[in-house]
């Protein structure tokens, strides 16, 4: 393959300990409730939960049936109601009226509630607002993170990015703590935190006091060092369209805990077929982070060898028939199972990535990251949203077009809207909105006015109530600075260089050599610098909030160079996208580390974008 | 006093001491006659009522409370009822049972903590006696009434009463009863004349003592060991009755010969003694009875009262206070007169040693060649643990630690853990502090309890020295005392707020795990709420200070302490709080300074209370936020004209916030909705709700042209999109011959490409052909391509001499078929270049 791993590469830590220990707490939570009983659980923990501990599981601890919540009245005939739920006030509402009914009806279960990863006040209080908390017992199982891979864990909390972001409820941040706390007590200490944005510190802030509170473990650590980066520090990245492989099987059939559903157009059956994609599938882990145009010609070598390898069999005797019937021909059926199955996915999302369309759709994009020829930009997005091509891809180049240029002029910005409101209707509106309260589509204002009311404001109050309105104001207030940055950090490379897609020379290979995402290049930044000197600059661009911090281990532990401190844990608060955690393991191949990447989510541009749309079935 | 203590040992089948603990320190005219005593086990105080007996209200009677040295720690003249029985609890707290069933508690210093009561049935028919108990559970009070019913209380802390079934045949009071505990339950045991009944919770079960002498008529007393095991019964011809407390066996039986009712009865036996042993108190006798016929006898001088302990009797007259009990078998080992044993050839070798005479040689030698040398060291430890003169104790630890120079690898651990009790013991004994417990008192209660005792008295410096020596763990030691401290420093009247907080952080400051709200809440409590809030500035977790300052209504403080812990579910708690105690203005008032906490109830409204967020926002004046709440709602309105309504108010909103864009579009939308409304009922097709390009689409597609180009009209809608729509329409339904016609009528805004493109996509290449010719000259390659007219392509790109067309082109061309023209090409870009 194009770039071999190096061979002092770090090994990395068994992150499957942490499937063991959410597993056992279910199991104790289950036989709190002894008996049979009907088990309910909220669609989005379903493929989590199936990853934690199959049906046979469950079953042995007297689930009886299970059932995904719905939000509609049920029909179970059990005595004893089971409810694993995150910690949502429309679930619990949805439980009160249950248990409201099953007494009307006069009919008597016993109901518990497992809350994960916590339970909140705010559930507790609508038990109690829709009497029925004495009915109902309730528990929490600290189902904090769930690996989805050998070096990729998930918080599995879409709803993280846009309650964080956009509802500015924090109610979330604590769970990232305890997230990092459960790694820390389990693999022991970090020797340095950086961080990058608001949530980052609170997230820090609430990590901290969790380790102060806690007894102090010294033990070996498994990994250095730890870096926080908020989503909203940068968001040009998962606005991009993905082409590394796995993030482009992201895009376009969207994988979901880790596995995707290929449909019939690419298992050439009728039937679909549900893939696991993760470093187990050898051919997978092959070409994940390849540039797509590389994969077909991997393939093809792929198939080749299989073939020759599966042509050994001839002029075999019989003991080396049987040998090799014994020994490889399960793993290269295998192999080639998963190799069909592939070639099928690359086949059908070449057959939709190579129509003009999307061809017109990168060179858009890879203009607007330039900052080259805006105008003609303008008019094919123009006509984009006049032909209705796609609601979430015209959206995504508005904003990807208001956050390269700093906002939208103003005439542009009334007109596209208008437009786009006419192609999909006036409930766009409220995502307009939303959009511009994130920072992602704006108007440009003519002068600062935001700094203007700030400094009148700061008249008025004193400094540090000055903070706290800055602080709140920040989203309204952020600038992107994209070009600034960009060239800073030259993000983008010098166009007319011929790229080798084949021979990335840097992480700019996972968008075709057209740019750097933003966020990865900060993490290599800082960990080159060992922190934010000469970087100030950069930071404050970014809306300042970094931070550095050097934890629990002692420097001279960290000077040794163990396999550990070539660890980095990158924590996405707000999700991360495919395409990052490419350019992070080419960043780690090249330095002789090992990224872990923990994320609130999996997300893309597509996620990103629809849990900022406000139209009636998202209320 | 009549008896020699200390130091004499009887030889009758029983070694006693009796040790003399103090001289009382109070002076007491009358000793302890006509007094109601009470006397705490495990050392504790001892509290007398004088008079009680008294029913005019002129002379009140006296209640006094002193350390078991005598010194006094209270004093105050008694208001309350007649008092029935006095009694202490296992946390040092004064019961003061009234005949009337109420039980009245006060702390050791004399202040009132709270009173409950037995009952109502208690409370009619009078308290006749009443006994109080400990067992695993706590503190328990039995009442006789009456009525002669039992009622109980296992626990003062938790009160459940229990009345006791009725004792069949009983006519008057019973001649005496016990409180035993057993099997996790507490039962009382009563003596009718010569029947015996026990009573639990449902039953009341007639039993008999084995080997009870028969010549008794009557059981005149009784009483149950520290440890509820062992029984013992006094008849009425002077027989003591021992045995164990279920009745299924009988250990001894003594006459004393003496058939007058004594005055008291007690246990005086240490754990794990083979040896039962019982004393007997009449008025200036006191007789110790054991296991074979004689008895020991002392005379007493003065009214007495035997307090019962885990390992002997204490004896408190007048004057003095003394401690009977069995002589430890380490120390009869080593002080037995002419005693053989390791620990006393120790102690002699030792004494020899300090005398610098070479017998202590001899003596080392003896105890060396029978290998006990280490049995002799733990012996002289064991003893000196047992010693309550600090002479005696160090003579003996000299001579173990003498002895233990001569052993290897003796582990350390006990010796040096009895020196550190011991000094920790002498100090607790001291006539001052007045807490005279043995060492097997001490091991049983635990260092902590001693602590908490020390707390209740107020002897803080004695408790944290205590707890630095003996290195208690500082969150259950030193910490824990000083928080005791804090709390008590915060109620003193006569200091301002500002000398208390600073004392108390001063003393405070560098004590791990203190909680300074749990020393707020106390000022608080007692009347101080400015002392309070200073004190909670030092608690260092903004989360722990939240519910007292709700408390103490600091509410808006509370507020800002919950956001800045950054734990949301505190700021949730605090925000509902408000909620329900503000009135609507106020909270929202307050919600408007804490952005973050708006944002969070705005998120609970969302879900819970929809109209709350209406209010919000209008009382912020928010109207772009009330226009968009509108149209959200409008899309969950049904009803056509519910939906404009609402859509109205939004656009009524939008202009309050000067947002022209979103009000114009709003009302474009009434529009629309209004004209979808029409056709549908005209035309019959579904649109209401439809954007306007779908709209649009939708009227092509069924031909109703002249309504889509009104729309295009009436909504001004952009040229390029209609000629898209019409385009792709068109071409949708075939209708080639209009989709020309359209093409001509006049110049395309959108160029004649997309029509090239849109007609292959319906795989008509004919029709396609016939736009090529109009596509502008920047994208004929194109056209041509997408026609696969390879030799149009080519002229074009030729013709334009660009080499990247001319590249995509070439890379278009099979070498097959297309020869000749690729040739061509390369020759046109080879020249292109050269340019």
């Amino acid at each position: 393959m194009a770039h071999t791993e190096r061979r002092d590469a770090p090994g990395l830590p068994d992150f499957s300990l942490l499937k063991r220990l959410a597993r056992d707490q279910l199991i104790f939570l289950l036989e709190q409730l002894p008996g049979k009983k009907d088990l309910f659980i909220d669609a989005d923990l379903m493929s989590p939960l199936d990853r934690i501990a199959n049906v046979t599981i469950l079953k042995q601890h007297e689930v009886d049936k299970l059932y995904k919540v719905e939000l509609k009245p049920i029909v179970s005939s059990s005595d004893q109601l089971c409810f694993l739920i995150r910690p949502r006030i429309q679930t619990v509402k949805w439980i009160s009226d249950l248990v409201n009914s099953d007494k009307v009806a006069g009919r008597f279960r016993r109901y518990k509630i497992i809350f994960t990863p916590q339970k909140f006040y705010a559930c507790e209080t609508v038990l109690e607002e829709q009497g029925v908390y004495g009915d109902v017992t309730t528990d929490e199982w600290n189902f904090y993170i769930l690996p989805l891979d050998d070096d990729i864990l998930s918080l599995e909390l879409p709803e993280f990015f846009r309650d964080n972001f956009l509802e500015g409820d924090q109610r979330w941040v604590t769970t990232a703590g305890s997230a990092l706390h459960l790694l820390q007590s389990v693999y022991g200490s970090f020797s340095k935190v950086y961080g990058i944005g608001r949530c980052a510190k609170m997230v820090y802030e609430s990590w901290r006091e969790l380790m102060e509170e806690g007894e102090q473990r010294t033990r070996q650590p498994e990994f250095a060092k730890v870096f926080l980066i908020d989503r909203d520090v940068d968001f040009v990245t998962p606005l991009c369209s993905q082409v590394v492989y796995e993030g482009l099987v992201d895009d376009i059939f969207r994988i979901k805990c880790g596995s995707v559903e290929f449909g019939p157009d690419v298992t050439s059956s009728d039937k679909s077929i549900k893939v696991m994609l993760n470093s187990q599938d050898k051919v997978f882990d092959e070409i994940r982070n390849e540039h797509f145009s590389n994969v077909f010609g991997f393939l093809s070598q792929k198939a080749k060898n299989l073939q020759t390898a599966y042509d050994k069999r001839r002029g075999m005797d019989i003991q080396q028939m049987k040998a090799f019937v014994a020994d490889e021909l399960k793993g290269l059926k295998q192999e080639h199972r998963l190799l069909s199955l592939h070639i099928g996915a690359s086949e059908s999302m070449m057959k939709k990535k190579t129509k003009q369309d999307f061809q017109e759709l990168l060179k858009t994009e890879h203009s607007l990251l330039e900052g080259f020829e805006i105008r003609e930009c303008i008019t094919h997005i123009e006509e984009h949203i006049n032909r209705q091509v796609s609601m979430i891809d015209s959206l995504r180049l508005l904003c990807l077009l208001s956050i390269t240029e700093n906002g939208l002029l103003s005439k542009d910005y009334k007109s596209l809207k208008a437009q786009y409101l006419q192609s999909y209707g006036i409930e766009h509106l409220l995502t307009f909105a939303n959009l511009r309260q994130l920072g992602l589509l704006e108007e440009q204002q003519a002068g600062e006015t935001l700094t203007v009311m700030e400094s009148k404001v700061g008249k008025l109050v004193t400094d540090k109530t000055v903070g706290k309105l800055t602080d709140a104001f920040s989203s309204l207030a952020k600038k992107s600075n994209f070009r600034a940055l960009s060239k800073r950090l030259a993000l983008v490379p010098k166009s007319g260089e011929e790229y080798d897609l084949r021979v990335p020379r840097d992480m700019a290979y996972v968008f075709s050599g057209a740019y750097i995402p933003l966020s990865c290049k900060l993490i290599e930044q800082v960990m080159e610098r060992d922190g934010w000197t000469g970087l100030e600059e950069v930071a404050r661009m970014l809306n300042g909030q970094e931070f550095a911090v050097t934890g629990g281990c002692s420097s001279s532990e960290a000077r040794n160079k163990t396999d550990a401190q070539r660890i980095v844990l990158v924590m996405f608060l707000g999700g991360c996208t495919y395409s990052e955690i490419s350019a992070l393991q080419f960043l780690g191949k090249e330095r002789g580390c090992r990224f872990i990447v923990v994320t609130t989510a999996i997300t893309n541009s597509a996620r990103l974008l629809e849990a900022l749309l406000d139209n009636g079935a998202s209320v | 006093m009549s008896l020699k203590p200390l130091d004499v040992h009887f030889k009758v089948h029983l070694d006693l001491k009796k040790i003399e603990l103090y001289e009382m320190g109070w002076n007491l005219k009358d000793g302890l006659r006509e007094c109601l005593v009470a006397a705490a086990p495990y050392g504790g105080p001892i509290s007398l009522l004088k008079g009680h007996n008294r029913r005019s209200p002129s002379a009140r009677p006296q209640l006094e409370i002193y350390s078991s040295s005598g010194l006094p720690l209270a004093s105050f003249p008694w208001k309350s009822g007649v008092v029935k029985q006095l009694g202490w609890t296992v946390s040092d707290d004064l019961l003061c049972v009234q005949e009337d069933g109420t039980v009245l508690v006060y702390d050791l210093l004399g202040g009132f903590k709270r009173h409950f009561s037995m009952g109502n049935e208690v409370s009619q028919s009078q308290v006749l006696e009443t006994k109080i108990f400990h067992s695993p559970y706590g503190t328990g009070v039995a009442i006789l009434t009456g009525a002669l019913r039992f009622t109980l209380a296992t626990n003062i802390d938790d009160i459940k009463l229990r009345r006791l079934p009725e004792v069949p045949g009983l006519q008057g009071a019973p001649s005496c009863w016990a409180v035993l505990t057993q099997d996790r339950q507490s039962k009382v045991l009563l003596a009718n004349g010569s029947h015996l009944f026990i009573l639990d919770n449902t039953a009341c079960t007639p039993v008999t003592p084995p080997g009870l002498s028969p010549q008794a008529s009557s059981i005149v007393h009784m009483c149950d060991s520290f440890s509820y095991k062992y029984l013992a019964l006094l008849t009425d011809s002077g027989h003591v009755w021992m045995g164990t407390s279920n009745l299924k066996e009988k250990l001894s039986e003594v006459d004393t010969k003496i058939k007058t009712p004594p005055k008291q009865m007690a246990w005086c036996r240490r754990p794990k003694s083979q040896q039962p042993s019982a004393v007997v108190m009449w008025d200036g006798l006191l007789i110790v009875v054991g296991e074979c016929k004689e008895t020991i006898q002392y005379h007493l001088d003065d009214d007495s009262i035997l307090v019962p302990e885990l390992d002997g009797v204490r004896i408190i007259s007048g004057t003095h206070h003394e401690l009977l009990q069995e002589v430890p078998g380490a120390c009869e080992e080593i002080f037995k007169i002419a005693s053989m044993a390791p620990g006393a050839l120790l102690l002699e070798a030792h004494k020899e040693y300090e005398k610098e005479s070479q017998k202590a040689d001899e003596y080392l030698r003896e105890i060396k060649e029978q290998s006990l040398l280490s049995e002799a060291v733990r012996q002289c430890v064991e003893a000196a643990g047992h010693e309550h003169e600090p002479e005696t104790q160090k003579t003996l630890l000299r001579a173990a630690s003498f002895g233990k120079c001569f052993l290897s690898n003796f582990p350390p651990e006990q010796f040096v853990s009895m020196c550190r009790d011991l000094r920790v013991l002498n100090a607790v004994r001291d006539y001052t502090v007045g807490i005279p417990l043995t060492h097997t008192q001490f091991k049983q209660m635990t260092v902590q309890v001693l602590i908490d005792r020390l707390v209740y008295r107020k002897l803080y410096p004695l408790a944290i020295e205590i707890c630095r020596y003996l290195k208690t763990p500082e969150y259950q030691g030193v910490s824990r005392v000083l928080k005791h401290w804090a709390c008590y420093k915060v109620q003193q009247k006569e200091e301002s707020d500002e000398v208390i907080a600073k004392a108390v952080s001063v003393k405070l400051a560098d004590a791990a795990g203190i909680s300074y709200s749990e020393i707020a809440t106390k000022a608080y409590e007692s009347g101080r709420t400015e002392l309070a809030i200073k004190l909670l500035e030092f608690e260092p977790r903004s989360g722990e200070q939240v519910p007292l300052l709700l408390k103490i209504k600091k509410s808006p403080l509370a507020l800002s302490k919950a956001i800045e812990s950054g734990d949301t579910d505190l700021v949730y708690t605090v925000v509902m709080y408000l909620k329900n105690e503000l009135n609507r203005g106020d909270f929202f008032m307050m919600l408007r300074n804490q952005p973050v906490a708006l944002s969070l109830y705005k998120q609970f409204c969302k879900h819970q209370e929809q109209d709350t967020l209406k209010d919000l926002f209008n009382q912020d004046d928010d109207h772009e936020e009330l226009g968009n709440l509108y149209v959200k709602a409008s899309y969950k309105e049904q009803r056509l004209e519910a939906r404009i309504a609402l859509l109205q108010s939004a656009v009524d909103e939008y202009y309050k916030a000067k947002n022209e864009f979103s009000a114009k579009t709003t009302e474009d939308e009434m529009r629309l909705l209004r004209f979808q409304r029409e056709l549908e009922e005209k035309k019959g097709e579904l649109l209401v709700g439809f954007s306007l390009h779908d709209t649009m689409t939708t009227l092509l597609s069924v031909g109703l042209h002249k309504q889509a180009e009104q729309l295009y009209k009436d909504f001004r809608v952009p040229d390029k999109r209609f000629w898209w729509l019409k385009l792709k329409s068109l071409a949708e339904k075939e209708d080639w011959e209009e989709l020309e016609k359209f093409g001509k009528s006049k110049k395309s805004p959108i160029g004649y490409l997309p029509f090239v493109e849109v007609c292959i996509k319906h795989h008509n290449k004919y029709e396609a052909k016939k736009y090529v010719s109009k596509v502008t000259p920047e994208q004929k390659v194109k056209a041509h391509l997408a026609v696969g007219d390879m030799e149009g392509a080519a002229e074009a790109a030729i013709e334009r001499r660009n080499e990247s067309e001319i590249s995509t082109v070439l890379s278009r061309c099979s070498a097959t078929t297309d020869h000749l023209l690729m040739e061509r090409l390369n020759r046109a870009k080879a020249t292109a270049v050269k340019k």
